[in-house]
């Protein structure tokens, strides 16, 4: 259930589990991720409140959606594996922050501006509407960007600014 | 020293930028800080006291609005920079500028966990699929349901052909001909000096038949069967029918006349309003 894609969105949320695994379907899924470690992967709880819920109640676990990810660090050569060119990820990465440190919304022509000046002009737009699709953006009718589902399952936004912050220019 | 109209008319002109000003500050996301709330709300104050008219009282209401808009987003950005997330934009921004695209990606990749999904058939549903297939009646039988409705052939009546409005029930031409002795049986009834008014030949009891008769009427006049006569300046139009149908094609030039028949006019000709 958690590996497969149902609709647009792979996951599975908890009152789907609940109906399959019964009520202790929390306990199950600690399970699960402790057997998930060898391969690397882990369970991750998305709640429907965008910051992460301490000690959640039942009603807080049934709204969330539980997906698997990978529990490591992917090597760059990995990305190009699975279909992510280098310029690519790096624009997403850029737009992310970008969003980020503007407090979650950020006009589409600022963050294409921002893009342009390391990717080619042509490619800006495509990179953005592909960002869209997959699930990492998200855009309104007055163009504004935010971060999408996908982007909180997949992405530590504070270590990754953290880390932004480190890195020597 | 100001008069009051103009005292008003400067106060208006402050709250509208004042709208504005927030409004820019709600749309554009710029920083909410640089509004001055005291100052605002101070100049709302002073103004207040001038307003009598409720459209003013509107402006006023607006703004006082916006402003509670702006001081909302004033906190929520003190919330997030309360946060850990919080970082000085113009510094991240500086970061993203001058960082190298490769130091970028190997940094989102320690703080980048993708989702792990499968695309691939499982063993449950080929399954399904199987009994699916083993329970799929051949198509030779399926068909067999539905047989095709059997339709027979036959010759079609007139009358049918009428009632199904593919025939009429008289020829276009024997209609047009009917509808011109009827107008010269009218003009001999009602009409004066060999023609008849518009509207007293074109109106009847419904508006449907009206239009009808105004459009049948059009092809008289086309067709050389009546004429019509527009006096201008009394806004009076007569139809005048001919004693033979004429062509007047070549010997003069034809203009085509808009006449509109429109429901009000119908109405006003029944109520006798209509000259």
């Amino acid at each position: 259930m958690l590996f497969y894609r149902r609709h647009k969105k792979p996951g599975v949320k908890g009152w789907e589990l609940r109906k399959a695994l019964g009520a202790d379907y929390p306990k199950v899924l600690k399970i699960l991720d402790d057997h998930l470690k060898v391969l690397d992967l882990q369970v991750k709880t998305i709640f429907e409140e965008e910051k992460p819920v301490e000690k959640p109640t039942l009603e807080e676990l049934d709204k969330a959606r539980f997906y698997i990810t990978l529990r490591g660090e992917l090597t760059p050569k990995e990305t190009k594996m699975i279909g992510w060119r280098i310029d690519d990820l790096a624009g997403l990465a850029i737009t992310i922050t970008y969003i980020i440190a503007k407090k979650g919304k950020a006009p589409r022509k600022e963050v294409e501006e921002l893009l342009r000046d390391k990717l080619p002009g042509w490619k800006v737009g495509l990179n953005v509407d592909r960002y869209i699709r997959y699930g990492y953006l998200t855009q309104d009718e007055n163009e504004q960007l935010y971060l999408d589902w996908r982007t909180r399952a997949e992405v530590d936004q504070k270590a990754l600014i953290d880390l932004l912050l480190k890195t020597e220019a | 020293m100001q008069s009051k109209r103009e005292e008003i008319k400067i106060g208006r002109e402050k709250l509208q930028r004042i709208i504005e000003m927030c409004k820019s500050i709600e749309d554009r996301s710029l920083d909410p800080f640089l509004m001055d709330v005291d100052d605002i709300i101070s100049t709302i104050k002073e103004y207040f006291p001038e307003w009598k008219l409720p459209e003013d009282l509107c402006l006023d209401a607006e703004t006082i609005h916006h402003l509670a808009s702006v001081i909302k987003l004033q906190s929520e950005w003190v919330k997030h920079r309360s946060t850990s997330l919080y970082t000085d934009p113009f510094l991240l921004e500086e970061k993203l500028v001058r960082i190298e695209k490769e130091d970028t990606v190997e940094t989102f990749l320690k703080a980048w966990h993708p989702i792990v999904e499968l695309e691939q058939i499982s063993l449950h549903s080929l399954a399904e699929a199987l009994r699916y297939w083993k329970s799929l009646l051949p198509l030779k039988e399926r068909w067999k349901e539905f047989p095709p409705a059997e339709v027979e052939t036959s010759l079609a009546t007139r009358e049918e052909l009428i009632k199904q409005r593919i025939l009429r029930d008289k020829a276009f031409s024997e209609e047009l001909e009917n509808f011109w002795q009827e107008l010269k049986n009218q003009v001999n009834e009602k009409g004066q000096e060999g023609k008849i008014r518009y509207w007293d030949f074109v109106g009847a009891e419904n508006y449907e038949e009206t239009v009808h008769r105004a459009f049948m009427t059009s092809f008289l006049v086309t067709y050389g069967y009546a004429t019509l006569e527009i006096h201008s300046l009394e806004e009076e139009i007569f139809i005048k029918p001919n004693e033979k149908p004429t062509t007047k094609i070549g010997k003069k030039q034809l203009v085509s006349i808009p006449i509109a028949v429109s429901t009000e006019d119908w109405m006003k000709w029944k109520r006798g309003e209509l000259q």
